[in-house]
């Protein structure tokens, strides 16, 4: 099996923190059916000695491959424990390094990680009537507009699947 | 790696008979002339390849004449296609083939497409069954060629190539079926089926990679797509692989043998393992005809969870098989056939496809069903599905 490396076995075959929270302060859902991948994230805001808000519990769900599934597992890892500005910081690059890499054909779930990470973040933020930088609602704009474009495709695909 | 290894994966390829490699060893350092060599070795080569022609000729009730051998099943169904066709062109530009083909004809009929050629798509119903009538509507003037396999690759459905070949026969149209699932595991006369011309290949029946044919009934005019040195009646130019095709051969005169007790062996074993699975598993379901498929296929979907993360977990267990999600596949889309069914997509991307094979014991079934339904227990514990 040389398709993924040895962590990214490691986390399908044990994966960390998965499940449903009860009463999650935030929630961050990306991914469609269509492509085969969707990830929920669910986070707990807490805060540390300094008085900074942290990630202080988080959880996943996610229907997908073996990609998928590692790359939602390791970066409960990577947020779970820090605040959140520096959780926003996690991009793709660390998810694949934290994962010993990733087939080619398998970097867009690292993407769908991180943007599900931002979206539980930013679900949080607006709830809590914060402040949310410029970049988190830039990329919170780019999930949405990248799901409206699906949803198009799919009406267009139901409808072509009606023709057919 | 585990230690328990279920092969379940023989639709995408076989182990060689032993009996095979046994037949084809004498012909890789001693008996290793070139067939259109005078002296002694090419004779000894000249004969065995005749010898073999007639073995897997008799398969199908051809005349050996009527067999052109090729590298593989992709290579078959390019020159079934593109040769009948560019050889037939005066009479029409017409094609008709099923919208399940393997990717070899779909890509060769778009590539035709583009050479000026008119494509038509027969609809298939939720088994992947083409309809008859919607043939015979189809087939106009100019139509040329009728190209419709015999079992999916898939989904194991089995067409109706006997009605299929009476219509075309009907109409005085050619009729071309791959039949590089179904060849040494189901019967197929091409006399009795109105085939004109047809695809197998040795390495989805326990013969060695490599080695393949295209049928090619007499008087059918085709144009080859390899120029050279006039090898298989000029059809198909290139050193004939002499060692491939002896254990082609052998794996023909063994199947032959063996298909009335294997095919009834592997059935049992295929309800066996369908109904168990489905029992087992909430939300499962069978894609493909119920009673009109392969003898060897199973094909499952799953909601809530996705096929190669199963496809993984499973090989994990030592289990090997194979999905048609969209995650899987190098260009990540999903099946054609399976969308061809109107599957829905979630549960293309949950699709599992098991072939059992020559090897597969009863025990293996058990094993199966002992634990499948738990990988897919644990990955829908993860998805946000329930």
């Amino acid at each position: 099996m040389k398709l993924y490396s040895k962590k990214v076995l490691e986390h399908f075959k044990n994966p960390h923190n998965f499940g449903r929270m009860k009463k999650p302060d935030g929630v961050g859902k990306v991914g469609n059916i269509l492509c085969g991948d969707i990830m929920h994230i669910y986070i707990k805001v807490g805060k540390d000695k300094k008085g900074r808000e942290i990630i202080k519990d988080i959880k996943f769900e996610t229907f997908g491959c073996v990609a998928a599934l590692a790359t939602s597992s390791v970066i409960t890892d990577l947020a779970k424990g820090k605040i959140l500005k520096k959780a926003l910081k996690i991009d793709k690059k660390k998810v694949i390094k934290s994962l010993g890499g990733l087939p080619v054909i398998k970097i867009h779930c690292s993407v769908l990680a991180t943007g599900a990470l931002s979206e539980a973040i930013y679900d949080y933020l607006s709830k809590a009537k914060k402040k949310i930088s410029k970049d988190l609602q830039l990329e919170h704009e780019r999930i949405e507009k990248g799901l409206k474009i699906i949803k198009k495709r799919y009406k267009r695909y139901k409808e072509l699947e009606k023709k057919i | 790696m585990a230690k328990k290894r279920i092969y379940l994966d023989y639709a995408a390829t076989t182990p060689v008979d032993p009996e095979v490699v046994k037949a084809m060893l004498p012909f890789f350092s001693k008996k290793f002339g070139n067939t259109m060599s005078l002296h002694s070795f090419g004779q000894e080569a000249k004969v065995i390849l005749e010898e073999s022609r007639e073995k897997v000729a008799d398969l199908i009730k051809a005349r050996s004449t009527e067999i052109i051998f090729t590298s593989s099943a992709t290579e078959s169904n390019n020159l079934a296609l593109k040769g009948v066709v560019l050889a037939n062109k005066d009479k029409g530009k017409h094609i008709i083939i099923s919208p399940i083909e393997h990717p070899c004809i779909m890509e060769s009929a778009k590539w035709l497409e583009k050479q000026g050629f008119k494509i038509s798509k027969l609809k298939v119903d939720k088994y992947g069954l083409v309809s008859l009538e919607e043939l015979k509507e189809l087939i106009k003037k100019d139509t040329i060629l009728v190209s419709v396999m015999h079992a999916n690759n898939e989904i194991g459905t089995i067409e109706p190539i006997g009605e299929i070949g009476a219509i075309c026969k009907k109409a005085k149209v050619l009729f071309h079926t791959d039949a590089a699932q179904s060849f040494g595991k189901i019967p197929i006369n091409v006399n009795k089926m109105n085939i004109d011309l047809l695809t197998a290949s040795s390495h989805k029946m326990y013969g060695p990679k490599g080695a393949a044919c295209l049928f090619v009934r007499e008087g059918v005019k085709i144009q080859p797509l390899l120029h050279g040195g006039g090898h298989e009646s000029s059809l198909r130019s290139s050193t004939v692989n002499v060692a491939g095709i002896v254990g082609f051969a052998k794996a023909c005169q063994i199947s032959k043998s063996k298909m009335k007790k294997e095919s009834k062996r592997l059935s049992r074993l295929r309800d066996e393992l369908i109904s168990g699975i489905l029992k087992k598993v909430k939300n499962s379901y069978l894609n493909g005809h119920p009673k009109k498929r392969l003898p060897n296929n199973i094909n499952l979907s799953f909601s809530f969870i996705e096929g190669e993360s199963l496809v993984m977990k499973l090989d994990l267990l030592g289990i090997a098989v194979s999905t048609g999600s969209a995650c899987s596949s190098a260009k990540l889309k999903t099946s054609h056939v399976l969308s061809a069914i109107s599957v829905k997509p979630y549960l293309i991307n949950g699709s599992l496809r098991l072939s059992l094979g020559r090897w597969t014991k009863k025990s293996d079934i058990d094993y199966v069903l002992k634990v499948l339904p738990e990988a897919v227990k644990e990955l829908r514990e993860i998805s946000p599905f329930k």
